[in-house]
């Protein structure tokens, strides 16, 4: 077990990480930046280094400062949190030549799973499936095209490689706007991005985004710890989380959670990742892998009753799984609400002090949060301040303890988005669950 | 010596008016000094490993905490070890006292085993050195002061 290990990351994450670490008898060392000397990790921490200035660039994105700050505080190994330089295969490449070890996957892992086609492919080789589509770009003869779009069915979407954050797709609904369409968004991708590249893909109308959390100890065992419904979205942001995801047949989640293990098995997959899926007419189709501990990794630890981020250290430390995949129970219902420091309606950033924090309680509430009363939220990071997680025997159950939560937390001094939450656990429509990733900004424009 | 011990030694220091205690048994000991008053950059150490002096501030110099905030403050860029020469067997940099021009080397940050050169910002003399050799530092803490 790791004697040292360095907390590369800031917040609730920073927070969350310290704790598995104390758990494990293992000593701790944050790094922040020069805005974050009053983060409560910072404050608990064993040993804490300053690394640079608040931007990011500078200090939490800073390779040969968090390599240096290893040296000088001998650590044994880095947990990189999410965000920031987690998904980065650099990192973590020049973690391991410098002597540590990177707790999460190989680089090379990482890397794989960060190119978007490469990742498609090698999930679609495993069994996995994917979004039927052209494979890459799409053919130099139209007729093709027709063909293709014909067997996969209208709507498809046409996407530039280059492109993303919704930029560079359009929608075909009818054979006769294809290769207009394509020929477009092929014109546009070269002005925009660069690169005329595109590709095809059935595009689906109402989908959910489900997720599967797998867990795999690199020497070729992998378990999967169920899935969650992360739907509630706004500008491909996460809002509301719950696990399991509701209305999907035993059979389907065994299905899909075996093809997941399967391709874990098969990459001798090390660390905690998640597979993420569109999930319609009753049907998944792989969209991305990431690989590393997910914000929502909460819910699934309510359910389940496994520490996620334990098992990642342990891991990284050289040990097996710590369970079978019979070990693993998914029990009751859970929600997780993202409290941001922005204005509820109008969603800019509120930045400044929280004069007074107080947090909610009880049987099956959760709050994993860095703030306290006097803390000022930096205006240089993200704005998740809090997670508010609740936990129930059933659906039901859970979302009336998070109403209940939401009427009891309180923070003072800057704007929030609780009375956002507020309005979502009264949806009727997400009261009845399964909404799809369309339905919060539908909702916000009326 | 274990760690309630030291935690105790702290409180102990910090109800009082003591300014520093040192604490010898057999082969380990400990010394412990008051922070300065100005906010104490510097890497946070609760717990050094036995044989070390636990340093919860800044070193100490002898001067009185005032004069550390006098003068201009030369501060580290980025984290690393701190050294006075350009190798174990050369002569320091500079001493206190020494003139220098803007530009002078006056110090090395080592960082993931390249040594990198601090320069002086700012012509005078070297007022104070606030780090010790060999000892890690972090960003923006005060290795010296030039008036």
């Amino acid at each position: 077990m790791f004697d040292k290990v360095l907390i590369a990351n800031r917040g609730e994450i920073a927070l969350r990480v310290l704790r598995a670490c104390k758990d494990l008898g293992i000593k701790t060392v944050a790094i922040h930046s020069s805005a974050d000397k009053d983060l409560m990790h910072v404050r608990l921490a064993d040993e804490s280094v300053c690394i640079g200035p608040p931007n990011p660039t500078e200090s939490y994105m800073n390779i040969p400062a968090i390599i240096s700050a290893m040296e000088v505080t001998n650590s044994d190994a880095v947990h990189p949190g999410y965000g920031f330089l987690s998904e980065n295969a650099d990192f973590a490449e020049q973690v391991e030549r410098s002597g540590f070890s990177f707790i999460g996957p190989s680089a090379e892992t990482i890397r794989l799973m960060g190119d978007k086609v490469s990742a498609i492919k090698i999930m679609r080789e495993a069994g996995v499936p994917t979004v039927p589509g052209s494979d890459g770009p799409v053919s130099d003869h139209p007729e093709h095209s027709m063909k293709l779009a014909q067997e996969i069915g209208y709507p498809v979407i046409i996407k530039a490689t280059a492109g993303g954050g919704g930029r560079g797709m359009r929608v075909v609904h009818n054979e006769s706007e294809l290769i207009s369409t394509i020929q477009l968004t092929q014109t546009e991708a070269t002005n925009f991005f660069g690169s005329g590249v595109v590709y095809l893909e059935k595009f689906l109308e109402t989908p959910r985004h489900v997720e599967i959390q797998v867990i795999g100890d690199g020497l070729g065992n992998a378990i999967n710890l169920g899935d969650r419904d992360c739907s509630l979205q706004r500008r491909h942001q996460k809002v509301l989380e719950e696990a399991p995801a509701p209305g999907i047949s035993s059979k389907s989640r065994e299905m899909i959670a075996e093809t997941c293990i399967r391709a874990c098995k098969s990459m001798k997959y090390r660390g905690a990742g998640t597979l993420e899926f569109l999930y319609q007419d009753e049907r998944f189709y792989f969209i991305e892998m990431n690989t590393r501990v997910q914000v929502e990794h909460p819910v699934t630890e309510m359910v389940s009753n496994f520490d996620i981020v334990k098992e990642q250290i342990k891991i990284a430390s050289g040990n097996q799984l710590s369970i079978s995949q019979e070990d693993v129970v998914i029990e009751g219902h859970a929600f997780e609400c993202r409290i941001n420091a922005e204005n509820s309606e109008t969603f800019l950033p509120s930045p400044g002090e929280i004069k007074r924090f107080h947090p909610p309680g009880g049987l099956g509430i959760r709050v994993d949060s860095h703030v306290y009363s006097g803390y000022k939220v930096p205006p240089f990071y993200d704005s998740l301040i809090a997670k508010l997680i609740s936990y129930g025997n059933s659906r039901e159950e859970a979302l009336i303890k998070m109403k209940n939560a939401l009427d009891e937390i309180l923070i003072d001094g800057i704007s929030t988005n609780i009375p956002l939450h507020q309005e979502l656990v009264k949806d009727s429509e997400f009261q009845k669950g399964c909404v799809t990733i369309h339905y919060l900004e539908q909702k916000l424009k009326m | 010596m274990d760690i309630r011990k030291v935690k105790k030694l702290i409180e102990l220091l910090e109800a009082s008016d003591v300014a520093e205690i040192e604490i010898k048994e057999g082969d380990e000991a400990v010394r412990i000094s008051r922070a300065a008053v100005s906010n104490s950059p510097g890497i946070q150490s609760a717990i050094a490993p036995v044989q070390q002096d636990v340093k919860l501030d800044e070193p100490r110099t002898s001067e009185p905490s005032q004069k550390q905030t006098a003068g201009h403050p030369i501060k580290s860029p980025m984290v690393g070890t701190f050294y006075r020469a350009p190798s174990p067997s050369s002569a320091p940099f500079i001493e206190v006292g020494a003139k220098v021009k803007a530009g002078d080397v006056i110090c090395i940050v080592e960082a993931m085993k390249m040594m990198n050169q601090i320069e002086a910002d700012k012509s005078g003399t070297i007022d104070s050195i606030l780090a010790e050799d060999g000892e890690p530092v972090e960003f923006d803490q005060t290795l010296m002061t030039i008036v």
